[in-house]
């Protein structure tokens, strides 16, 4: 896997793209906006064609009551005031409309190149494994998804057609001016190479500046998110304030960041205002003293500076786009970090020849599931977090996980829904390598539900619902809903506002710890898969709760294959069998009573008879003396 | 079971006035619309009023900046009629003059400029960070009901996309509006000097550039409060599916997410298509109205020079005059764009800043009796309370209580009894709705936040982990503690070895939401949390429920040294956890119903003595 990892701290945070030049990087566009590309086109010949009639007004002014107006005046001729005003009015109309015929033509592709690139990378995200998301904060991905797209949308309607336009008049202005302006020319055009060069150099450093600014904002999103996620944390320890400085921090790093491109773009503006202006004072000098000797006409020092005017305003212009243009160049780089972020776990070209599965629909039988001499490790971890793992699962048959906190069951569980894929080894379901099924086939199959419940802002309804086909004919639907909260104990529904159309709150945050595991476990019964997987599922249950799910679950269960993650005696009682997870490997496999009788490990565990408290009593006081270290063993010595 | 509620209640049931439902209103009635408005324009000026010498600084740059603007075509006009006559009869001190005018004009106008750029930046930075920080600490403020229905998505969407409509009004807006209002006026005053007649002219067409802009207004009004509402659905919708991930990809519900998401993103795109259609007709509208009052000018100028009461040169000052009087509207258009803008995201903001928490912070705190170490002694007494979430039934009737100081009590019973709700009243998360709850003979409602968290402290089940170290995660108990202490609360809850295992020990990066790290481990982590933070009150609420029985025994032994000598409840389905409390309290639909030592209650035959026996039959 070669995921980018990602830390909160934005400085070490490398820039791939850095090497590409700004235009090689907006290239990278294409795909998205090729349909829209006539439209763009068509709004920038629109957008010349204005600032053309919008130059040409003036003049046709000064034409008008230089000729018709003061030779009507003579003549008393009233002709000619009336065609003026008639093309005034069409010029003006003129310039209105193509203004208009340019918003217009613009505003599409603006906002549905935004819209189809935040869907291209919306999709990318959602087909990402979830060790992706493990490691990329989420507001480092909103601020991709919205602030960086939103600048995108605003260069395109905006930024794009004025650098062209201010561009194209800056180029024809100043090829006038060199063309017709003689000497005065050759010092305007001087003026421009250190015009030039500075904008080069500005480029190149506000580049960099503008990423840190991004990605600061995505990591200040991420820290805003985590704070309403983790309040009750903040609020039960008091740590608002605490909480409060150091986003206070953050954000004082972004203020001086952004401080720091404006200082940039500060000097910019200076330079592009003050050069062009000097340039222009000695042309006045030159060109007054060449008039005044006779070596250039009076009309072509008044055209020159008339000439000069126009350029100016594009080129102060020219700051404030190459800098939005700057910014998003870096939109479009960040946005392409995460696109091409190349999905590890992917679907295999021929999916395996495996029956269609309805889920929701009762499977006859249980999947075979079978971990074959399996190992895992986590990318970024040196050690195998599953060590050659050989486990099956029987059809219909329920087994429980054992093992310490860590020892990585849940690593394990995450397996057969291809939530993760091997490291080396295979997991089989049915007979087949779930690497050669879809991901959609292996979850139609597998379903789980995860030690924290994750619950959706959504109806109770729609969130048991979720693994459920929507084409299931309704009244069925009703049925494994009624059917799985029933299963769950999930009773409290019923007394709930709305029953099960009430809305729960963002990730239920609104429901107690119990009510939010029943809703998840509900969610995974229903989906009727053929391999059910449940992490722990009843932790947050007392014991009355408990021993009403575990008795419809056992109901429930006997068809279906089943993997439960357990941590104590009342959890394993859903079980058949048990494989006990030690070390990363599968260190023994069987029922409940022979493990208790035989193994040790399996009994220190699981145990807490008085025995064995006892057992633990004097493994502590070797604590105390041998060091934590040696726990596990003293303690197995112990028992054995 | 923790339970918050009966089974007849539901959490929401209390539906609050501003709740997410009303955060998303659009069209909002003519008097709220103006209520809104003026509450986001009060929160702007709150914001300002501390920078006023800096914007006042600011506006002398930007007059700076377009003196010198204006001065350059004056000063050529001076060069050619007068320096070249003077040049001509041998005088060059004109020259000199007029081009060091120039060239100091220039000077001049440029670094005002780019003075300006700066200035104008760190106005809109500090106002910025201001903003920040008030909706941070009023986030944090807010109580949790509150955050139930508004959801994270929003409050990002408010600190992100709404603080940028904002950024793009204070860094940009002020330039165009002081220069253009400047040019303006000037060109204004100038053309009444040549004739005052066309400048009559001039003011008919306010008229209808008055009428288009409040057209505007009222569109770009409301199409703005659309955009903040579809983004900040947009938003909410993103982080709730990157956050719950692992469920949309397990249950393949990408294609349903990605149908809801294209839906919004389509809404979104529409409120943006809107706008730019209003402004996209504003504008033009604008340069309409300013070329057709040329054409006007042209009209009633020429008919006055034909008809001999006006000169032909006047005449062509005057249409030169009018046309560049409009020049600059269309800055003053987009200055009023943005300006919409930041105003729609600020009646959003100011909707949240107005927010008052149900759990206020008293105005003159009683300070807490502090016994010896400084510590308070942690004596609780529940004074007759009743509680009721918002206008919901009652989740205690009438709760009377007391907890010694240093006692440990458990507090057992089934789904619905409350038990949980008398967590949240101790450690102030809600307030009782009657009567009082008390810590050392003081209202907890008069205690300062910052001391009633110093005293009390609560463990829930919802173990979160900030991204940052292991250690920071920890240090959160108490921010200023050694590593020393902190591996000491690590070890004392069984946690340390775990953590030394992992690639960079304590300074390992839990990354996003706990990531590596197992439920379990995580609770052990927020165990370790609560062991640093050494309050005089400590609340366990359902904190054990993913540990495994070694590492419950672990905990459990942690706690017998750590409650020693300080209050604890304990709130617990598992009965081992009870085992190392003093007295049980058994609930049921809010009341007590048992309440005695552990060895009393097996011994009697109520719920406890049943809830026992079912657990040591569930024992190995």
């Amino acid at each position: 896997m070669d995921l980018m990892p990602q830390t909160a701290d934005s400085s070490n945070r490398s820039d791939p793209s850095s090497e590409r030049s700004t235009l090689a990087s907006i290239r990278r566009l294409h795909p998205y906006v090729r349909t829209a590309l006539p439209r763009l086109i068509g709004g920038l010949v629109a957008s010349l064609g204005a600032s053309l009639m919008a130059l040409s007004i003036p003049a046709v002014l000064r034409w008008v009551t230089d000729g018709p107006l003061t030779q009507g005046a003579r003549d008393h001729d009233w002709s000619g005031l009336i065609w003026s005003v008639v093309l005034v009015a069409v010029l003006g109309a003129g310039e209105a409309g193509l203004i208009l015929l340019r918003r217009t033509l613009v505003m599409f592709p603006g906002t549905r190149v935004e819209a189809g690139m935040r869907m291209a990378l919306f999709r990318h995200l959602q087909d990402l494994p979830v060790a992706f998301h493990d490691r990329w904060p989420g507001g480092q991905l909103l601020s991709r998804i919205m602030g960086d797209l939103g600048l995108l949308r605003r260069w395109l309607v905006f930024g794009v057609l004025q650098l062209v336009v201010s561009f194209v008049t800056i180029v024809v202005g100043v090829g006038l001016l060199v063309a017709t302006g003689g000497w005065l020319g050759i010092i305007f055009l001087c003026g421009s190479i250190p015009v030039t060069i500075l904008a080069f150099r500005f480029s190149s450093k506000y580049r960099k500046i503008s990423r840190l600014s991004q990605d600061q904002s995505g990591d200040l999103a991420t820290t805003v998110e985590e704070s309403v996620h983790g309040i009750r944390v903040l609020k039960a320890f008091g740590r608002g304030p605490d909480a409060l400085d150091q986003f206070t921090d953050q954000a004082e790093g972004l203020r001086e960041t952004e401080l720091r491109k404006a200082t940039t773009d500060a000097g910019l503006t200076t330079a592009l205002r003050v050069i062009p202006e000097v340039t222009q004072g000695i042309a006045l000098v030159v060109g007054t003293y060449l008039v005044a000797s006779g070596d250039m006409t009076l009309g072509t020092l008044v055209a020159f500076f008339a000439t000069a005017q126009v350029i100016n305003g594009p080129v102060v212009d020219l700051g404030m786009t190459l800098s939005m243009t700057l910014n998003a160049r870096t939109a479009v780089d960040r946005f392409f970090e995460v696109t091409d972020t190349v999905n590890p776990l992917t679907d295999p070209a021929t999916p395996a020849d495996v029956p269609a599965v309805t889920p929701g629909q009762a499977a006859q039988a249980g999947g075979h599931v079978a971990f074959r001499d399996v190992t895992f490790r986590y990318d970024d971890a040196a050690r195998p977090v599953l060590d050659h793992v050989d486990l099956e699962l029987p059809p219909g048959t329920t087994t429980a996980l054992v093992g310490l906190t860590g020892s990585g069951k849940s690593t394990l569980a995450m397996l057969p829904p291809r939530l993760f894929d091997v490291t080396e080894g295979v997991v089989e379901v049915d007979g087949v390598d779930v690497r050669d099924m879809t991901r959609a086939q292996v979850r139609e199959r597998v379903a789980v539900a995860f030690e924290d419940p994750t619950l959706f802002s959504a109806s109770v309804r729609d969130n048991v619902l979720l693994g459920v086909s929507d084409t299931l004919p309704g009244a069925e639907r009703e049925a494994l809903l009624t059917q799985a909260l029933e299963i769950a104990q999930a009773q409290f529904v019923a007394g709930l506002p709305d029953g099960v159309d009430t809305r729960i709150g963002e990730e239920g945050m609104s429901l107690s710890g119990g009510q939010r595991q029943r809703l998840a476990l509900a969610r995974a019964i229903a989906a009727r898969p053929r391999v059910l997987v449940l992490d722990d599922p009843l932790s947050a249950l007392d014991v009355t709760t408990e021993e009403a799910v575990t008795a419809r679950l056992r109901d429930v269960l006997v068809a279906t294959t089943t993997l439960v993650i357990a941590h104590r005696p009342s959890t394993v009682a859903l079980a058949d069998r048990v494989a006990v997870l030690q070390g990363g490997r599968i260190t023994a496999v069987g029922t409940h009573h022979d493990l208790l009788a035989s193994d040790p490990h399996y009994r220190y565990i699981i145990s807490s008879l008085e025995d064995d408290y006892e057992a633990h009593e004097h493994e502590h006081e070797h604590d105390r003396e041998h060091g934590p270290d040696e726990r596990d063993k003293q303690n197995e010595g112990a028992l054995s | 079971m923790t339970a918050t509620t009966q089974p007849t209640t539901g959490p929401a049931d209390r539906r609050r006035p501003t709740d997410a439902a009303a955060d998303d209103e659009t069209s909002l009635g003519k008097e709220a619309s103006r209520s809104v408005r003026r509450r986001s324009m009060r929160l702007l000026g709150d914001l300002l009023r501390p920078h006023k010498k800096a914007l006042a600084w600011a506006a002398v740059l930007v007059v700076a900046s377009t003196l010198g603007q204006v001065a350059g075509p004056w000063l050529v006009a001076v060069a050619i009629d007068r320096a070249v006559p003077a040049l001509q009869d041998g005088s060059v001190t004109p020259l000199v003059l007029s081009g060091a005018g120039y060239l100091a004009a220039a000077v001049l106008g440029g670094v005002a400029a780019g003075a300006y750029v700066r200035a104008a930046a760190r106005i809109a930075q500090a106002v910025l960070l201001d903003l920040r920080r008030r909706v941070f600490r009023q986030t944090q403020r807010l109580s949790l009901e509150f955050h139930e229905s508004y959801t994270s998505g929003r409050i990002i969407s408010r600190q992100t996309s709404d603080l940028e409509a904002l950024r793009e009004l204070l860094d940009g807006g002020l330039t165009g509006v002081v220069s253009s209002l400047l040019l303006m006026v000037f060109t204004f005053v100038s053309l009444l000097l040549i004739d005052w007649r066309s400048g009559l002219v001039l003011a008919v067409a306010f008229l209808p550039a008055w009428l288009l802009t409040r057209w505007f207004q009222r569109m770009s009004q409301v199409f703005y409060r659309e955009q903040r509402t579809a983004s900040a659905r947009l938003i909410v919708k993103f982080v709730e599916t990157m956050t719950g991930m692992r469920a949309v990809q397990a249950f393949r519900r990408e294609p349903t997410t990605e149908a809801d998401y294209r839906k919004l993103g389509e809404d979104y795109r529409d409120a943006n298509l809107q706008i730019f259609g209003v402004n996209g007709r504003f504008q033009p509208g604008l340069i309409l109205i300013g070329n057709m009052t040329v054409v006007a000018a042209l009209a009633v100028g020429g008919w006055r020079v034909l008809d001999g009461t006006m000169d032909v040169g006047v005449l062509a000052a005057v249409l030169l005059y009018c046309k560049r009087f409009f020049q600059p509207v269309q800055q003053l258009g987009m200055f009023y764009n943005s300006f919409q803008s930041a105003t729609a995201a600020l009646e959003k903001v100011s909707g949240l800043l107005s927010e008052e928490p149900t759990v206020t912070e008293p105005a003159n705190p009683t300070s807490l009796p502090l016994g010896d170490g400084g510590r308070a002694r942690g004596e609780l007494r529940l004074d007759h309370v009743r509680f009721q979430y918002g206008d919901g039934p009652v989740v205690l009737p009438d709760l009377d209580l007391s907890i010694p100081a240093g006692q440990t009590v458990a507090v057992v019973g089934t789904t619905g009894a409350g038990k949980s709700t008398v967590a949240k009243l101790v450690t102030r998360f809600y307030d009782a709705s009657e009567g009082a709850v008390r810590l050392d003979g003081v209202d907890v409602r008069d205690l300062s936040s910052s001391d009633l968290r110093r005293a009390v402290v609560m463990v829930t089940q919802e173990a979160y982990l900030f991204s940052g170290s292991v250690r920071e995660n920890i240090a959160l108990g108490r921010p200023d503690a050694t590593q020393e202490e902190i591996e000491a609360a690590a070890r004392a809850v069984g946690a340390h070895e775990f953590v030394l295992d992992m690639p960079d020990g304590y300074d390992t990066d839990v990354n996003k939401r706990g990531g590596r790290v197992s439920a379990g481990q995580r609770q052990l982590l927020s165990f370790a949390r609560a062991f640093l933070a050494d309050p005089a009150v400590l609340v366990l609420d359902e904190a054990t429920s993913s540990l495994d029985m070694p590492g419950e025994r672990l905990v459990q032994r942690g706690l017998q040294t750590l409650l020693a000598d300080r209050t604890a409840i304990i709130i617990a389905h598992r009965l081992s956890t009870v085992a190392i409390a003093d007295r049980v309290l058994v609930m049921e639909h809010g009341r007590i119903v048992e309440d005695g030592t552990p060895a009393e209650l097996i011994a009697g035959d109520g719920q406890y003595a049943r809830l026992h026996e079912a657990w040591l039959d569930s024992l190995v």
